[in-house]
């Protein structure tokens, strides 16, 4: 393969996996070959991280295509165990590295393992790789009692040297998926493997489909979104509104007007803080939406100074306590669980929940209403006049449904009814939530 | 501007800013394609560092043009001195152009944009502003020139070069972006951390800018509101300095926590996860 092939289909498969690279930038990474030296390989990874990856979201994928399109050359075997070295010498030389290592170290390791662990014979003349047969071999994690020998127990010691070695230990594991997939790439063709290796974005993650550690890390991406919402919501109301007059802008203005103030200026007013009611679903049906809605709701609790949760399932309870800012994210989720009263009969039934919600009236001129939910009511009374007078009461309504758009109003669900009473939005990932937030203004 | 990445990294060394392969490599290519710089990352691992590394090894001058909620094209880029035009229009009855150089007064962008000397313009949290500064950027990033309806395209004599740092808190929008190389600066890893407390306190021992670059690795793994910055890391180092400890035990880290965690609940956290 050339190299102006190898960058033009790298490129083509950046664009498959979700990565939005433009006809410019496609260009800049061009050029930038042009000036750096193409032999050095982490060059060439961070020339076309510059160009290309603009968004931290988009490097883990960026990574492993890069790993398949320019695979490390694989010689220079030298300072590690022979080929046919036994096992214990093997794992001794892993622990050594999982105490502290540099990348080729690991990486040339790890290809070494791959090569003598990781083939398994399939059809003729053809073999499978494997990296779980290299883990299962080698087992990593077991050799964690034998690094920590020699450091003092139960204290600060253990604690980072536990937490290196298992950053170690994942690092390993990388290195030997990633050689693992370039032989497979070997055998098969990169388009094949990179097609089925590559997982989405995080920020195109779908909420309803999100796993614990996903979680961890939405977690980083959803502060700056909440804090992004207040400073949104704050414009909105400040637009219409006008402040004190600005004189020597009002002057200047006058100039064209031989010094006759004709236009006066005017400075836009302090911000009010808007105060912010959600109510969000928190049945299991939504489970994880509803994990990361809590989250949401947590961040925002930080950014405003006036915001009241409350959550849902058959029955409506505040669980605004549960956030008191600058307390643990963790804590908070895990007391609301146990503690909040939202489940009566344990089936989501919005009409009660507006029901009930109405009830408390918490809703004025000048509050927002963001609604977070399915909107599948389990065939139960919908109560929209309740779900219309709330949204008349407020400043703003919006809703913010977890499910794609094509299934809406499948089954249970009453999102057009719902919609169009409150402007619902399709909100499945971080992007559209992004989005959702840019638009506000 | 430099020769080659590995040049980049020898020179901002030789200024105290040790860099990664990653930032050596942006560095060079954004000198070579002359392309501005988008430097995002967490707060406090040395975004802004980098641009006056930068202008401090190229010998160059450093522009600043801070950002903030608000801040508009007449302190961005420029502002007619309307005193200077009144008084002239008062002073002569002829129709005198008052849209001139002389009534022109300078911004920071403006001023990168005509200087004549090489210059490293530092265009700082950019993501604080509002989006429509974003706009006012942007035929300055992709042309390096500046239109002024009154007056003309002003283009630049010398190209300066250009960094933007964000701490992310918004995105910033694909045409910014499309502008520039984009440069994710990390936490560094403990042994670059190491080495750069004693860069910059080159007075602590070897071994104790070990233990403290591990401990400081240790709490970032912890979930926290605000993890150490690299600058919390190097007050560190001084506290300790000045302290005369000789080792990060259990109960000095206990007692001087509050120079990394800033906030009441992250410091509960690490007490309790860490057996302090």
């Amino acid at each position: 393969m050339s190299l102006v092939d190898r960058h033009v289909g790298f490129v083509h498969a950046l664009r498959e996996a979700g990565l939005p690279v433009s006809l410019a930038e496609g260009l800049d990474a061009a050029r930038a070959l042009r000036v750096i030296d193409l032999t050095e390989r982490e060059s060439l990874r961070a020339a076309y991280a510059a160009t290309l990856v603009k968004k931290p979201a988009y490097r883990p994928g960026f990574d492993m295509l890069f790993d398949l399109w320019f695979p490390s050359s694989t010689s220079g075997m030298d300072g590690r165990p022979a080929d046919d070295a036994p096992l214990p010498d093997l794992r001794e030389h892993l622990s050594r590295l999982l105490a502290g290592a540099t990348d080729p170290e690991m990486r040339e390791f790890a290809r070494a393992m791959v090569e003598r662990f990781g083939r398994q014979p399939a059809a003729e003349g053809r073999q499978n790789w494997f990296s779980y047969s290299v883990m299962r071999a080698l087992s990593p994690e077991t050799l964690m009692a034998r690094i920590l020998q020699g450091v003092p127990r139960g204290g600060l010691e253990e604690k980072s040297t536990r937490q290196r070695v298992t950053a170690n230990i994942k690092r390993f594991e990388d290195a030997v998926a990633t050689d693992v997939r370039r032989r497979i790439a070997e055998d098969s063709g990169i388009e094949r493997i990179a097609r089925s290796a590559v997982r989405p974005p995080l920020d195109q993650l779908d909420f309803l489909r999100i796993t614990r550690a996903d979680l961890v890390r939405l977690r980083r991406e959803v502060h700056p979104l909440a804090r992004r919402l207040a400073a949104r919501l704050t414009i909105r109301q400040r637009h219409g509104r006008r402040g004190r007059l600005d004189f020597r802008r009002t002057v200047r203005a006058s100039l064209s007007t031989g010094g006759v103030p004709m236009d006066p200026r005017f400075r836009p007013p302090r911000p009010h803080k808007p105060e912010l009611v959600i109510l969000c679903d928190t049945s299991d049906s939504v489970s994880s939406f509803a994990h990361f809605t809590l989250l949401l709701t947590y961040a925002l609790r930080e950014q405003f100074t006036k915001v009241r949760a409350f959550g849902f399932v058959d029955t409506v309870d505040e669980i605004t306590r549960f956030f008191a800012p600058g307390g643990d994210v963790s804590e908070a989720l895990a007391k609301l669980a146990t503690e909040a009263n939202m489940s009566r009969f344990g089936r989501t039934n919005y009409g009660r929940a507006f029901e009930e919600f109405a009830e408390k009236d918490v809703i004025g001129p000048k509050t927002s209403l963001l609604i977070l939910g399915d909107a599948r009511s389990n065939y139960q009374p919908p109560a929209l006049d309740t779900l219309k007078r709330l949204v008349k009461d407020a400043r703003h309504a919006y809703w913010l449904n977890p499910e794609p758009r094509r299934q809406w109003d499948s089954g249970d669900s009453l999102a057009t009814s719902y919609g169009s009473i409150v402007p619902m939005r399709e909100c499945r990932n971080i992007a559209q939530l992004a989005e959702f937030i840019e638009r506000l203004a | 501007m430099f020769n080659s990445p590995a040049d980049v990294s020898e020179r901002l060394a030789a200024v105290d800013y040790l860099s990664d392969d990653s930032i050596a490599t942006s560095v060079f290519l954004a000198a070579a394609l002359g392309k501005p710089l988008l430097a995002e990352g967490p707060a406090g691992v040395g975004k802004t560092q980098l641009a006056k590394a930068v202008a401090q090894a190229t010998g160059a001058n450093l522009i600043r043009l801070q950002c903030y909620e608000g801040l508009d094209e007449a302190r961005a880029l420029y502002e007619w001195n309307y005193k200077k035009q009144l008084l002239r229009i008062q002073a002569t009855s002829s129709d005198d152009d008052i849209f001139s150089e002389e009534f022109l007064l300078e911004r920071p962008l403006l001023k990168a944009i005509r200087s004549a000397e090489p210059t490293v313009l530092l265009i700082d949290e950019t993501d604080k502003a509002d989006v429509e500064v974003e706009g006012l950027l942007l035929e300055l990033l992709s042309d390096f020139q500046i239109t002024i309806p009154e007056l003309g395209t002003i283009e630049a004599t010398l190209r300066p070069f250009v960094v933007l740092t964000s701490n992310a808190t918004r995105e910033l929008s694909e045409a910014l972006k499309r502008r520039c190389l984009y440069l994710h600066i990390e936490y560094p890893t403990q042994e670059r951390e190491r080495d750069i407390v004693l860069a910059q306190v080159p007075t602590l021992p070897g071994d104790l800018a070990e233990q403290l670059a591990r401990t400081v690795a240790t709490l970032r793994a912890l979930e926290l509101k605000k993890a150490p910055s690299v600058a919390e890391t190097i007050d560190w180092a001084r506290t300790l300095l000045a302290l005369g400890r000789e080792e990060l035990d259990e109960s000095t880290v206990a007692g001087t926590l509050g120079v990394v965690l800033k906030h009441a609940s992250d410091q509960a956290r690490a007490r309790k996860e860490l057996g302090l």
